[in-house]
């Protein structure tokens, strides 16, 4: 029945929206009740006691989406090999037990390869 | 009707024990590396100090939340809800104990079993990642900027190992439903050790070093190594929305204690004896004495080992965890063939 297939993410909605407006009412009840007294040094950020230099957006390493980038192929990796691993059962019944498997072997394999190209190019590296 | 209202009855519980949980949580964590470093840690409020984080709680909420002046206004108020609603999320999918049947109805002890429940896990876990990042950035400050990036990359990092490490567990249970994949712990294995997943030692060894990694918590909280970046990707937070951040970390350490239970270690599975109302409530004390190890584990690893350097962090986890999961994919994977076709040579 499609009520009881989508009830389940129906009450993971409600969880949500009921998680998203205690946190949003509490802290606006906070922001009713607690003093407020904005302006001088309270609005400055904080950079260990001194008056911070420069802006608030500096430059960070580029490095970093080489991990991104890595992240998506091992993400996406682990993913297929859910609904595989699942069906399992189904493909040995069917006599496809040792082919399924020595096939996700090779894709495995070509993952690591790809990992040990992203090892050589020294994408891995820190100085 | 009844189910819209036992919806609403298993939202409501879930979010008074998640409450719960956290005032223990944190109580305890204070109580126990204090005591681990020989000092007393917070004995004041209520019985042994157990009301002070309900105290600091409403300390919070009475303080005023000062802004930044160079804040964005909108994303740097987002960044506390979209930090904690994951981590409710999460909690939504985890099975406290066995169904219980009441008057010939049969309730089961989870908000609701979505049948992509791992999926779902992952999937809503990695979703922490914005609020870290849209709080640093918003502030408009260097260190809460550079905290976050720093734990985004730490936590996409980890991520990839923690989704490897589960491969293994769903073809040994061929389910990725949290509940099924409990249900399928039951028994023992030839009468002697019971049948828990925990057989796949270095799935969970790996989903462990991953979880702690995921967590933020030591020895990888770099995230906020207070004598390098301040606190943070929090730094310019305070008051209420300080604290939803605080909460979000904490039942994101509870969430991973609990998911590891039912992935290694039976769920609530456990010895049931006694009177009907006795027995009804076991799985759940099992579950919770289970995940309370766990929990103890994260407290005992976090006063024991120092902090990793930022290079070894991200060595450790692309070097090392990454490639021993695929391996241990690959021989799984060989493990479980034989197991079901036999040997390719017999």
């Amino acid at each position: 029945m499609l009520n009881a297939y989508f009830g389940d993410y129906i009450t993971v909605a409600v969880f949500m929206a009921v998680g998203a407006l205690l946190v949003a009412g509490a802290i606006f009840a906070s922001s009713l009740i607690a003093p407020r007294r904005p302006g001088g040094f309270k609005e400055v950020v904080y950079e260990s006691g001194i008056e911070p230099i420069g802006g608030g957006w500096n430059q960070s390493h580029i490095r970093y989406y080489v991990f991104a980038l890595l992240f998506l192929i091992f993400d996406v990796e682990a993913i297929f090999m859910f609904p595989w691993a699942i069906r399992l059962d189904f493909f040995a019944e069917a006599g496809l037990g040792i082919t399924v498997l020595v096939e996700m072997i090779v894709f495995v394999v070509v993952l690591v390869l790809g990992l040990l190209y992203a090892l050589a190019k020294g994408v891995l590296r820190w100085e | 009707m009844t189910g819209v209202l036992l919806a609403a009855v298993k939202v409501a519980v879930a979010f008074g024990f998640l409450m719960g949980t956290v005032i223990v949580l944190v109580w305890a964590e204070r109580r126990i590396v204090a005591f681990m470093q020989n000092r007393h840690g917070p004995n004041r409020a209520g019985p042994a100090g157990i009301l002070q984080t309900a105290a600091d709680g409403l300390k919070l909420f009475f303080k005023e939340s000062m802004t930044p002046r160079k804040a964005e206004f909108a994303l740097y108020i987002a960044a506390p809800v979209l930090a904690v609603v994951p981590a409710l999320l999460v909690f939504a999918v985890i099975p406290v104990g066995a169904p219980i049947t009441i008057g010939g109805v049969t309730y089961t002890l989870q908000v609701t079993d979505l049948d992509v429940g791992v999926l779902y896990v992952l999937a809503v876990s990695s979703l922490g990642v914005y609020a870290v990042t849209l709080a640093g950035w918003s502030s408009g400050s260097k260190y809460p900027l550079l905290g976050s990036v720093r734990a985004a990359a730490q936590m996409i990092s980890y991520e990839a190992a923690l989704g490897l490490a589960l491969v293994p567990v769903i073809m040994f249970t061929g389910t990725t439903s949290l509940a099924e994949i409990v249900e399928a712990q039951g028994g023992t294995f030839g009468g002697g050790l019971p049948a828990w997943n925990l057989v796949l030692v270095p799935s969970f060894v790996i989903f462990l070093i991953a979880g702690f990694a995921e967590t933020n918590r030591a020895p990888f909280d770099l995230v906020e190594a207070e004598q390098e970046i301040v606190g943070g990707y929090h730094t310019e937070y305070s008051g209420m929305r300080f604290a939803f951040f605080f909460l979000a970390e904490y039942i994101n350490v509870f969430n991973m204690a609990a998911l590891t239970t039912v992935f290694f270690l039976g769920g609530w599975h456990g010895p049931r004896f006694g009177p009907p109302a006795v027995e009804m409530a076991l799985p759940v004390v099992w579950f919770l004495a289970k995940t309370w190890a766990i929990v103890f584990l994260f407290i005992w690893v976090r006063a024991t080992l120092p902090r990793v350097r930022y290079d070894q962090l991200m060595a450790f986890g692309w070097k090392r965890l990454i490639p021993v999961s695929l391996v241990w994919i690959f021989l799984s994977m060989v493990a479980i063939g034989v197991r079901r076709f036999g040997l390719p040579w017999a």
